[in-house]
């Protein structure tokens, strides 16, 4: 094995993308995904038993689709790594258990790797070697952080979360509540510029100062998000005005709404990222995609002197690359492999970036 | 032929079977005591089962498509099918009940019988056999009252042994905690194999949709 550049299959289930990378070290070998997206639709968001019903039926076929791609054969894979967690429990479940069966069958080693920081990992593929004083941004329907990344293989830390909605949910549930369809982000982003961002002020949640205390006396939630009261606030608004028989403006008030969304993401990020000392900072996660996220982010990075990092789209939503790319990051660190005996970890905390044997 | 049989219907289930003729040989099997540990538990079990056999391949796969808890039977299903491509063997799907029911005519029923197992949510999941063991019915969930006035053999029968017993079926208490094991599993798929008999594909039988409800304000409804 090529310990500088080992060749290493990454498996991703924990949302509801089937995703099967395989990487050369920090060269993209192939990126194959399939998506139960569609079957959401209807529901206005992901339901947990359809994505883990789509990732049995789709598994088999994806890798033996990116393994042909590649023209890679399952003996010459170096190692295996698969996301552990977090994620949906029945989702990760199917992952992982194809994941060690391929263990088994092929006697590589195997890594229970961590989603979030394998959102961060995929960064080596866009542009080799992660930079020092490292700050992450992941935004996505399952999940708004802001990591701190000492070291992608063994110290990445947690700066904030969400205490309750993720970004992308919210997007979804505003779009549900004005009739816009699924997946929310994009019809909102679209439909925002047609309309007017300061036309209601709606709530940036965990602003006040309670929360946000000082830089040298930082209050509970410094970091943190919250986007449920948004959701309530833009519920309340648009009942106001069918009770009073008016038009709803949906334009405005998709162009307020991500305004709100988008004003505390970035003011936050760029805050965290300040005061501990992080100068780069990597976006990452399906909303990376929104047009007014990334604008607003870069001119603020710019405006504190942060580099800003952001991967192509194909990356920065769920998919098997990135959990190739961090498992390739372990092999070369000479992280111990997981083994086959391993527990999915729905709620498994970033510092945790492998599981242990 | 060597077979590696699998089921996570109930408990994760494994087992390594070799015929010759008509002659079965289980070389190794492994059953979890618990019923919620599938995925941690199922591949270990496989890797020191082929290890004891000194690492030689199975010819083929057979695995329980259920019906089963779903995430549980997922883990076996995608395990199965996973290890089929890596291998490059065939994979036979097998009713999971089917597992006890071997075991049930091997107890010389004088009638049909059924089997069932815990299908939560107050039902039972469940089919009818004749009394050499062949399907005749199902596999289907219902609750109790509606299984037919038959012997029953599963676990499901010790669960709802009273409601069965007022409806008019008879609970066999031998097999009151009976569940799928792989053992059973792989000798039904090594005799339907070796008889010609063609065996399922690996479609799960979930026997059930997914909870799911589409949102009022999908239909069309704001708020
Ligand atoms: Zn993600």
């Amino acid at each position: 094995m090529s310990l500088s550049a080992p060749l290493v299959l990454g498996i991703e289930s924990s949302c509801d993308e089937t995703g099967v990378g395989i990487v050369r070290g920090t060269e993209l070998l192939v990126n194959a995904v399939a998506s139960s997206m569609e079957e959401h639709v209807r529901f206005g968001g992901v339901i947990p038993e359809i994505a883990s019903r789509a990732h049995l039926d789709a598994f088999v076929p994806t890798l033996s689709a990116a393994l042909k791609e590649a023209g890679v054969s399952l003996a010459q894979i170096d190692a295996i790594a698969v996301t552990s967690g977090p994620g949906l429990s029945g989702a990760l479940m199917v992952g992982v258990s194809a994941a060690k069966a391929l263990a088994l069958a092929t006697g590589k080693p195997l890594y229970g790797i961590n989603h979030l920081v394998a959102h961060v990992g995929v960064g080596v593929l866009d542009g080799g070697a992660l930079p020092e004083n490292l700050g992450a941004l992941l935004v996505s329907g399952g999940h708004t952080e802001i990591l701190q990344v000492n070291s992608l293989t063994s110290d990445v830390r947690l700066l904030g979360a969400t205490i309750d909605d993720a970004a992308g949910e919210a997007y979804d549930k505003v779009a549900r509540l004005l009739g816009l369809g699924y997946p929310g982000g994009p019809v909102i982003d679209a439909l925002a510029k047609e309309g007017d961002p300061k036309a209601i002020r709606f709530p940036r949640g965990l602003t006040l100062p309670k929360f946000i205390g000082t830089a040298q006396e930082p209050g509970k939630h410094r970091h943190d998000f919250s986007f449920s009261g948004l959701k309530t606030a833009v519920a309340r608004c648009v009942e106001q005005y069918q009770k009073r028989g008016e038009e709803v403006p949906v334009a405005d008030i998709a162009a307020s709404f991500q305004e709100a969304v988008v004003d505390v993401i970035t003011a936050k990020a760029v805050r965290a990222c300040t005061e501990h000392g992080l100068n780069n900072l990597l976006l990452g996660g399906g909303v990376a995609a929104n047009s007014r996220l990334r604008e607003l982010l870069a001119a603020r990075c710019a405006s504190a002197g942060i580099t800003l990092r952001v991967p192509p789209r194909n990356l920065c939503t769920d998919n098997g690359a990135m959990v190739a790319a961090l498992g390739s990051q372990l092999v070369s660190a000479g992280v111990a492999p997981t083994g086959l005996g391993f527990s999915t970890d729905s709620g498994q905390p970033v510092s945790l970036v492998s599981l242990l044997a | 032929m060597l077979l590696l049989a699998i089921d996570t219907s109930a408990n994760a289930s494994t087992a390594l079977l070799r015929s010759r003729g008509t002659v079965i040989e289980v070389l190794g099997s492994c059953t979890s005591e618990r019923g919620n540990d599938h995925s941690e538990v199922l591949a270990s079990a496989i890797e020191s089962l082929l290890a004891d056999a000194s690492g030689q391949r199975p010819e083929a796969i057979a695995v329980g498509v259920g019906p089963g808890p779903f995430t549980g039977l997922r883990v076996g299903l995608a395990t199965a099918r996973t290890l089929g491509f890596a291998w490059d063997v065939p994979v036979h799907g097998v009713v999971s009940l089917d597992a006890i029911a071997l075991e049930a005519a091997a107890d010389n029923p004088e009638t049909d019988f059924v089997v069932a197992i815990d299908a939560r949510r107050k039902e039972l999941y469940w089919a009818r056999y004749s009394s050499s063991g062949l399907l005749m019915d199902g596999p289907h969930v219902s609750v109790a009252e509606e299984l037919p006035a038959l012997p029953v053999y599963g676990a499901g029968a010790g669960l709802y042994a009273e409601r069965l017993v007022a409806s008019g079926a008879t609970v066999v208490a031998e097999f009151a905690d009976a569940h799928p094991g792989a053992v059973a599993l792989g000798t039904r798929a090594l005799r339907a194999l070796a008889s010609g008999e063609a065996l399922e594909g690996t479609e799960p039988l979930y026997l059930r949709e997914s909870d799911a409800k589409v949102p009022a304000v999908m239909k069309g409804k704001l708020l």
